[in-house]
């Protein structure tokens, strides 16, 4: 990697942080946003042969161009396969489709995502735009990464609505329910850190801090119990090169960056 | 089967399949020349209460010249399947809404709709129900394969459910716990397509989104297409027909019927009109000003493309063919 550069926002962070968690070769649901940006990243970088689906039909994309809608032009710009909704959907739930990349105005310790309401259902105090794709690939996808702002508003211990399936209330809440045995949420990906979730409790657990952040930072931003490595790592920043790619090729436009 | 877990969202559509074939078996499959404006198509079948929806998302190949028809005549008391950007903000933006089927409303890279905040927030929408949206897309492939109800593994465990008319039964064949949605008929349907012949025939270019399974989901169907294309090139290319005539009672000849939104290989969306909007819906007397200006305020598609001027469409036209934007001077 090349050498870091002492100068991004923390959007970069983010799309950076969740590029380095795209492998080459696997397939990833991608939604609208930072998951498009880092998936463009990755393309140049490490991962020419991510398989990107989006929700609306297009595989296989080449993301030169960014998309701004999820059934945009660019999600199938030279793509391998232009099909709909069910069909992709249905890949996922028959297994196909590794990692599936997801956001959320709250999260709780079992990764549960809410992206319906604050407050109460009936009467919101907040009205958000309600699950889209995110409780299909939260319930299908093998592996989901959240990519989050953390603070203690948004990390919370009880989440207003369950609107995307993490872990649930915990080990075997998943199988118990009926979603598919063997997926979940895999990280959880911050301005301030990396989290995974502990194999037994599947409680969210601390695996790496961004640069510069101190755990105590971390803990103090979460609104629940965050469980901590025993050997919490630290991340690397943006490389000069993730940089100059990002901000040349990928978002030149400064759409979203 | 036993019964594990019913949502407690209202059922809005009843999935009445029988009746659903007694409508199929009635519907005209004579091949006849159905083309009308918008506001015949509106006039004749949408009315106050019906349950509407469309396709596919308000900045991708959206009947908006249809929305906004619908917005000009008033029909109120709508209810929605709920899965939608610009189109659905609009009928929003005028109270035109009484229950929501509701995946997604929002304006995606500019966040919540502000409408929909509104709306719900004021309780001037009397019923949320919640989907995912391959929930949704399922429920209108239930109907398309004339079943009442499809099993799927999308929704369990979550509020998602609890809040959704979904039903959690044991599978009679595994003993696992499966998700049963049911099917959803709409009263109309509206679907944006890149060429139609005069019976209603259709394609469409690059992805599908849930085009197929509503199309087959909808009692009426009516379509908008940026082209008449006369039968022969159906005829040519029979596997490239997505709808059939027969599925369909109205076609309308809209071209850049998905402005401002994009209609792929055409043209791009419109990103000026759709900041406009954005910045205008924040608030209920700049969303009443917007849509004076652009729907009650001109008389149908025609006069709406002459104000948006064909300078700026063939930009956008322009851009979809290669041009850079800033080429293209928008």
């Amino acid at each position: 990697m090349s050498p870091a550069s002492d100068s991004y926002n923390p959007s970069e962070l983010l799309i950076c942080t969740a590029s380095r968690l795209m492998k080459d070769n696997t397939t990833a649901f991608i939604g609208t946003g930072i998951p498009m940006l880092a998936a463009s990243l990755a393309q140049r970088m490490h991962a020419p042969n991510l398989v990107t689906i989006f929700e609306f039909g297009g595989t296989g994309a080449i993301l030169e161009q960014l998309p701004l809608a999820v059934g945009g032009e660019n999600t199938f710009h030279r793509a391998l396969a232009a099909s709909g909704i069910c069909d992709v959907v249905e890949t996922a739930q028959r297994g196909f489709v590794e990692y599936g990349f997801l956001g959320g105005a709250q999260i709780d310790a079992y990764g549960n995502l809410n992206s319906t309401v604050i407050g109460d259902h009936q009467h919101p105090k907040v009205r958000l735009p309600g699950s889209g794709g995110a409780n299909d690939v939260g319930s299908n996808c093998w592996q989901t990464i959240a990519i989050m702002r953390h603070d203690k508003r948004r990390f919370l211990e009880k989440i207003d609505f369950i609107t995307t399936p993490g872990y649930l209330s915990g080990a075997g809440a998943r199988e118990a329910a009926g979603l598919p045995p063997g997926t979940g949420p895999y990280r959880v990906v911050t301005n301030l850190a990396v989290c995974g979730f502990d194999d037994v409790s599947k409680r969210m657990l601390l695996l790496a801090t961004q640069p510069g952040v101190s755990v105590q930072e971390v803990l103090d931003n979460t609104g629940f119990e965050l469980l901590v490595s025993s050997h919490v790592e630290e991340n690397l920043p943006p490389s000069a090169e993730e940089l100059h790619i990002l901000r040349e090729e990928v978002d030149k436009d400064r759409l979203y960056i | 089967m036993e019964l594990i877990e019913a949502g407690q969202g209202k059922l809005i559509q009843y999935p009445d399949m029988n009746e659903f074939r007694e409508w199929n078996r009635k519907k005209s499959k004579v091949l006849v020349d159905k083309r009308m404006t918008e506001a015949e198509a509106v006039r004749r079948f949408i009315h106050d209460g019906a349950y509407i929806g469309t396709e596919l998302y308000g900045t991708v190949r959206c009947p908006m010249s249809l929305v906004n028809e619908i917005v000009r005549q008033g029909v109120k008391d709508l209810r929605i399947a709920g899965q939608g950007v610009f189109e659905l903000d609009m009928l929003l933006g005028a109270s035109l809404v009484k229950e929501l089927d509701l995946t997604y409303i929002g304006l995606e890279v500019y966040g919540v709709s502000n409408c929909l905040r509104r709306e719900v927030e004021s309780g001037r929408i009397e019923t949320c129900v919640e989907w995912s949206n391959a929930g949704i897309a399922w429920r209108f492939k239930a109907a398309a394969m004339g079943v009442p109800f499809i099993p799927v593994r999308s929704m369990l465990g979550t509020d998602t459910l609890k809040y959704s008319a979904a039903k959690v039964v044991e599978c009679p064949f595994t003993g696992e716990k499966i998700c049963l949605l049911p099917a959803l008929i709409l009263d109309v349907g509206m679907i944006h397509v890149h060429r139609a012949d005069i019976y209603g025939n259709a394609q469409i270019d690059g992805i599908s989104g849930f085009a197929l399974e509503m199309a087959r989901a909808s009692k009426t169907l009516i379509i908008s297409t940026e082209k008449i294309v006369p039968t022969d090139e159906f005829r040519n290319h029979p596997d490239r027909t997505i709808i059939p005539y027969y599925l369909v009672d109205a076609v309308i000849e809209a071209p850049f019927g998905s402005h401002p939104g994009e209609m792929c290989y055409q043209y791009v969306r419109d990103e000026q009109q759709i900041k406009e909007w954005v910045q205008a819906s924040a608030d209920p007397q700049t969303t009443r000003a917007y849509l004076d200006k652009y729907i009650y305020g001109v008389n149908d598609h025609g006069e709406y493309l002459d104000l948006i001027g064909m300078e700026r469409l063939q930009q956008l036209q322009h851009v979809a063919k290669g041009a850079s934007y800033d080429e293209s001077g928008i």
